[in-house]
């Protein structure tokens, strides 16, 4: 049986520009509701996930000492990849 | 010097995007086709694993599956395609501004510019390669040549996610064993002309004296000559963002079979008018319209004619749609579907030619009709004002016209 859980969960996002035009994520909100501060952006290239499915800007972001890889679509959805596919 | 001409075609181009957004389609055999649920849809694209199996491009939807009953379908989703056609430009336009699409995944690449920048043409193809693998999550097929057509034999060489040279000292051992059906412009029917001459393959047509195939196939006899031999000199052509739009089209797979002319026509009108509408909303006029019908059975066929002036005007389009139909169809079956397609666009700046019989101050009563039936419509409704054809049957008026945003190829000489 094929599951249906999805490894792409979208989130939401808060961001900042910086005067430069730079487009830089701060905060990710989970689906259950916890936020999670961005410490450090590491990396910015575009990128595809096959994991999830999908493509974007990847912003490899550094999260309590976690590195972490968020994608920023071209229709301006942000998502992450699910760390297990176990249910 | 040289130039330096890539060709990149997207390997199964709707069915890797569907597969890259959907794991679970990756490793089975998938076609991308019209709905499903409905009746008589066609193969857009398939995936590899179902091609293995025979699934081919525009097969009904129930013949792929007698061939591969465990075939998975899956529908179109045109503006997820299109966007990442705009991403794969976005990345050839890191390259050179030198580039023309040939549909919604295939495109030429005049690097001559930036190879001297970026390295050679081999090396700039295998980059792109890599990438587009790599940042998009598909893959292409990469050709290299010095012109346009061995570029795009190239391409089509080895696939998927592969890079081939046909360079000037390579092309005869690579090229001219492929059957000449390979060449572009080389349809079944001049193939059946060729093979009357003993001509199979590529390098047939190359050694074949160019005037013999002139006498038989006319002046296409000596451009398939030339292209055979690698003296395609065509450009290729800088296009802007907007002319990605080729052509409008709306076609549909009517509720109920077409039994007769009056149900054909009353279908024409609907679709008429949708594509007019459109090309309103573009700026755009065609000089071509184009018909496509399919019988209940296996027999399909477009059509198109020449326009004595460039149109937006839902009654021109229609009435030539009409004579199409009538001079090419002889009803041996009932009509599944048809489509309406308005081509050779041109922006409402255009002037044309006025003709002895053409009445410019009647044309401008129509189009100010059909600006005001637009205008009623965008206000109160699409079915607030109806054409009296479409009170004759109200299953068949009230069809919904099927926005087909395909991106054309250009015809390879441009117009
Ligand atoms: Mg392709």
């Amino acid at each position: 049986m094929v599951s249906t859980y999805s490894l792409k969960v979208y989130v939401e996002v808060m961001a900042v520009f910086t005067p430069e035009g730079r487009l830089i994520p701060k905060t990710i909100t989970w689906e259950d509701g916890r936020v999670y501060q961005i410490d450090r952006v590491t990396d910015v290239r575009r990128a595809c996930s096959l994991k999830a499915g999908g493509t974007g800007l990847r912003y490899t972001c550094v999260i309590s000492g976690k590195t972490t890889h968020l994608f920023y679509e071209d229709d301006n959805k942000w998502f992450v990849e699910r760390k297990t596919a176990s249910v | 010097m040289d130039r330096v001409i890539l060709h990149s075609d997207a390997n199964c181009f709707y069915a890797s995007v569907e597969m890259l957004h959907r794991p679970e389609l990756r490793n089975v055999p998938m076609a991308v086709g019209g709905d499903p649920a409905a009746r008589h849809g066609i193969v857009l694209t398939a995936n590899y694993p179902a091609k293995r199996r025979g699934v081919k491009t525009g097969m009904a939807l129930w013949q792929a599956r007698e061939v591969c009953p465990e075939i998975q379908f899956t529908s179109p989703r045109m503006d997820l395609y299109l966007r990442f056609s705009a991403m794969l430009r976005e990345m050839y336009g890191e390259y050179t501004d030198r580039i023309e699409p040939f549909g919604c995944d295939e495109a030429w690449l005049d690097v001559t510019e930036s190879a001297d920048l970026k390295g050679d043409g081999e090396k700039i193809a295998h980059e792109l390669n890599r990438r587009i693998r790599e940042e998009l999550g598909i893959t292409v097929s990469v050709g290299v040549s010095y012109n346009k057509i061995f570029a795009k034999l190239g391409s089509d060489y080895k696939k998927p996610d592969a890079v081939t040279t046909m360079y000037r000292e390579e092309f005869k051992g690579k090229i001219w064993r492929l059957p000449a059906s390979d060449l572009l412009y080389v349809g079944p029917s001049t193939k059946r002309k060729l093979l009357k001459l003993g001509i199979g393959t590529i390098g047939g047509i190359a050694e074949t004296d160019p005037r013999i195939l002139e006498q038989h196939l006319g002046k296409m006899g000596g451009i398939l000559w030339a292209f055979a031999n690698g003296y395609d000199t065509s450009p290729v052509r800088v296009e802007n963002t907007h002319a990605v739009i080729k052509s409008i089209g709306n076609s549909v797979t009517t509720p109920r079979d077409l039994l007769n002319e009056e149900d054909v026509k009353l279908v024409l009108y609907v679709l008429s008018e949708s594509v007019a509408s459109r090309l309103k909303k573009n700026g755009f006029r065609c000089r071509v319209v184009e018909i496509s019908v399919r019988d209940n059975g296996l027999f399909s066929f477009t059509r198109q004619k020449k326009l004595e002036q460039s149109t937006d005007i839902v009654r021109e389009i229609a009435e030539n749609a009409m004579a199409l139909f009538r001079e090419n169809y002889s009803w041996k079956a009932p009509i599944r579907s048809i489509g309406v397609r308005g081509a050779e666009l041109v922006t409402a700046e255009f002037s044309d030619q006025l003709s002895l019989f053409s009445d410019p101050e009647y044309r401008r009563k129509q189009h100010r009709a059909d600006e005001a039936v637009d205008d009623l419509r965008r206000r109160f409704g699409f079915y607030s004002v109806q054409r009296g054809i479409m009170l004759t049957d109200g299953a068949l008026s009230h069809i919904d016209a099927e926005e087909d945003h395909t991106v054309h190829p250009q015809g390879y000489f441009g117009q």
